[in-house]
C-alpha cells in the first residue's frame, strides 16, 4: 500500500470514534501494545527523539531497499501515535517517504500532539524518520 | 464543614469565572490546575476592556486627563498590594513581569553588588527553576557557592541540616514559602529568624503562598517578597516585588531607560527614587491596573475563608485519593497549601493527564520545573491536582472516578 492509502485506512479506521477524545487514547493505546516491542539493546540516549514528557526511541533499517522503522516510548498513548507513524512509513521507499505529505494526524484529531510542548518529540520524530531516510537511500545508491 | 457552606457560596462565587461554564471534549471543564495559574473573575477581565476603553495612556509622563487617569489607578494598584502584604510603604513595591524577573531582579541588583568569591548562597531543594538558575547565574559570575537545604521523604525541608548549613559565609537565603510541586509550607518566619542570625538576607518566594496565605512582610521580616499576579486571580505578566526600603535604595538599578532617571546627560544620568528606579519603560500599566481587581475579589471572599475552602478541598481529595490502590502522593507535609501530587504505579504520567483531559479535567503533570526535587524523589514528574475557591467537592468526585476508570483501563 502506498503512504496515502495508509493514511487514508488510518482517517477511515478512526472515523468509526466520532471524535471521542477518551475512545481515542484507548485506541490509541491499544495499537501501542500491538508495536514490536523495541530491543531493550536499541532503547539507548543516541536512539531517543527527545519529547518534553514522554521518551520516544527511534531506529530503522533497510529491507530490499526500503525503509523499516521500529519506535517505542514510554508512554502508553504516545506509543499508539508512534505506531501509527511507523505503520504509514515503514515498507516504503526512501523517497516515497521523502516526498511524502502527512495529512492523516489532522484529520484524525491529533494536530495537538504537534508543535506543542508535549509533543515536541511527535514533531521531530516525523523529522527524524525523514532524516533515516535519506541517510538510508544514500546506501541504496 | 457546614460553617463553609454557610459561608461561601461556590455557586455564585463559580458564576463570576466565565471560563468556567464551558465544555471541554464533551465534559464539563474541572480546572485543576491552579497552581500554575487560576482563572479570572469577571471583575479582572472587566477591568482590562475598561481600561483599554476609556482611560489608555502611558503613566506618569502625561500632562492630561487620561494620563491622569491611568496613572492614579496604576498607583492604586501599588498601594493595594502594600496592603495586600502589609508592607510599611507603598514605594517598596516593585511591578514586576511576576515572580520569574522579581527573584532575577535581585539576584542581578543585589546580588551583583553584595555577593563576592567565596560567599554562599542557600536555596532549598523544592525550588522552582525560577528560584535555582538566577542563583547558579550569580554564583558562576562571581564565584559563590550554591548550597542546598536538603527535603525529607514527606516533602519538608530539614530545619537541622538548615542550621548546619548557616555561617557568616552565608549572604542570601532564598526560599520558596509554599512549593508548587508538593504542596509543602515552609517554616518561613524561622528560616528569617536564623539567617538573620547570621547577617544574611531572605528572599521569599511567595508565588505559591499569596493567593492562599496570610502574608505580612514586615511581621515576616524578609527583606525581599516576590509574587505573580496571575497565580491569585489576577492577569498575567505582572509580579510584585517588594523589598525593605533600605535595601532597595541601596542596590543598584536593573535595567536602563525610561522612567528610571532623573536626570539623564551624557556624562552622568541620576536615578529616580524607589521603586521608579526599578521600572524602567512603560510598564504592563493594562494588567496591573486591573490587578487590584484582583487583591479586591480575594479580601471580598476573604483569605482565611479561600483557604479554609481549598485545605477543605485538599483533606477531602487527599483522603479519597488514598483509597485508591498502587496511588501514591508525593508531598505528605503536615502544613499544606491545596495542592495535590501523585503518581500512579505503572502508568505514565502523561497518559494519565490525556486520558483526564479527554474527561474535561484540566491537571498538570510533568516536573512542574522542580526537576532536582523530582530526581531527589526518583520520579520523572507527578499529576498534580491544585484547588482554588472555586473548585468543589462534585468536582473532586469526579476526579477520583475517572482517575479509578483510567487505572482500570491502563
Ligand atoms: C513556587 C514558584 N516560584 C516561581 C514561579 C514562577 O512564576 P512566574 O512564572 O509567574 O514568574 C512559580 C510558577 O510556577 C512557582 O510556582
Amino acid at each position: 500500500m502506498s503512504i496515502n492509502e495508509i493514511q487514508d485506512q488510518i482517517i477511515n479506521d478512526f472515523s468509526l470514534l466520532d471524535g471521542d477524545m477518551e475512545m481515542s487514547n484507548i485506541y490509541l493505546m491499544e495499537l501501542g501494545q500491538k508495536l514490536t516491542d523495541l530491543p531493550e539493546k536499541d532503547k539507548i540516549e543516541d536512539n531517543v527523539v527527545k519529547g518534553c514528557q514522554s521518551k520516544v526511541w527511534l531506529t530503522a533499517e533497510l529491507n530490499n531497499d526500503n525503509v523499516v522503522f521500529y519506535a517505542d516510548s514510554n508512554t502508553a498513548i504516545t506509543k499508539g501515535l508512534v505506531s501509527l507513524l511507523v505503520r504509514v512509513y515503514s515498507n516504503q521507499s526512501p523517497q516515497d517517504i521523502l516526498n511524502s505529505e502527512l495529512y492523516f494526524i489532522e484529520k484524525i484529531g491529533m494536530s495537538r500532539f504537534i508543535g506543542t510542548q508535549r509533543s515536541n518529540g511527535f514533531g521531530a520524530m516525523i523529522k527524524q524518520m525523514k532524516l533515516y531516510a535519506i541517510a538510508l537511500q544514500a546506501k541504496t545508491e | 464543614m457546614e460553617k463553609i457552606i454557610q459561608n461561601i457560596d461556590i455557586k455564585a462565587i463559580r458564576k463570576d469565572f466565565p471560563i468556567l461554564s464551558q465544555q471541554v471534549n464533551g465534559k464539563p471543564l474541572i480546572y485543576f490546575d491552579n497552581a500554575a495559574t487560576n482563572q479570572k473573575p469577571s471583575s479582572v477581565i472587566h477591568a482590562l476592556t475598561s481600561y483599554y476603553s476609556h482611560d489608555n495612556a502611558n503613566i506618569h509622563r502625561g500632562n492630561h486627563t487620561l494620563a491622569d487617569r491611568a496613572t492614579a489607578a496604576f498607583e492604586d494598584t501599588r498601594k493595594a498590594v502594600q496592603q495586600f502584604i502589609e508592607a510599611k510603604e507603598a514605594e517598596e513595591i516593585i511591578f514586576t513581569s511576576g515572580t520569574t524577573e522579581s527573584i532575577n531582579l535581585v539576584a542581578s541588583t543585589y546580588g551583583r553588588a553584595n555577593i563576592k568569591e567565596g560567599d554562599e548562597i542557600i536555596i532549598s531543594g523544592m525550588e522552582h527553576h525560577s528560584n535555582i538558575v538566577p542563583w547558579q547565574l550569580l554564583c558562576e559570575e562571581k564565584g559563590a557557592v550554591l548550597k542546598v537545604i536538603p527535603v525529607n521523604e514527606l516533602g519538608e525541608i530539614e530545619f537541622s541540616k538548615f542550621e548546619q548549613l548557616l555561617s557568616e559565609k552565608t549572604k542570601i537565603v532564598s526560599i520558596v514559602f509554599a512549593s508548587n510541586s508538593l504542596g509543602t509550607i515552609n517554616p518561613i518566619r524561622k528560616i528569617i529568624d536564623k539567617s538573620h542570625q547570621f547577617g544574611a538576607i531572605v528572599l521569599v518566594d511567595g508565588a505559591q503562598a499569596a493567593a492562599h496565605l496570610e502574608i505580612d512582610v514586615v511581621e515576616l521580616d524578609c527583606d525581599f517578597f516576590a509574587l505573580s499576579a496571575h497565580k491569585m486571580y489576577g492577569p498575567t505578566g505582572v509580579g510584585v516585588l517588594y523589598g525593605k526600603r533600605e535595601l532597595l535604595e541601596s542596590i543598584p538599578p536593573y535595567k536602563g531607560g525610561g522612567e528610571m532617571i532623573k536626570e539623564v546627560t551624557f556624562e552622568n544620568t541620576t536615578y529616580n527614587d524607589i521603586p521608579y528606579k526599578f521600572e524602567a519603560g512603560t510598564p504592563n500599566i493594562a494588567d496591573v491596573i486591573a490587578f487590584k481587581n484582583a487583591i479586591e475579589f480575594i479580601n471580598k471572599i476573604g483569605k482565611e475563608t479561600i483557604a479554609e475552602h481549598e485545605i477543605e478541598l485538599l483533606a477531602y481529595a487527599t483522603e479519597k485519593i488514598k483509597k485508591i490502590d498502587r496511588v501514591k502522593i508525593i508531598g505528605e507535609a503536615k502544613e499544606k497549601v491545596s495542592v495535590l501530587s501523585f503518581i500512579v504505579d505503572d502508568i505514565h504520567h502523561f497518559d494519565i493527564g490525556q486520558m483526564m483531559d479527554a474527561r474535561g479535567i484540566a491537571v498538570r503533570t510533568g516536573h512542574h520545573c522542580t526537576q532536582p526535587l523530582m530526581h531527589q524523589f526518583n520520579i520523572e514528574g507527578t499529576v498534580r491536582a491544585s484547588f482554588s475557591v472555586y473548585n468543589t467537592k462534585e468536582e473532586i468526585d469526579e476526579l477520583i472516578i475517572s482517575l479509578e476508570k483510567i487505572i482500570k483501563i491502563l
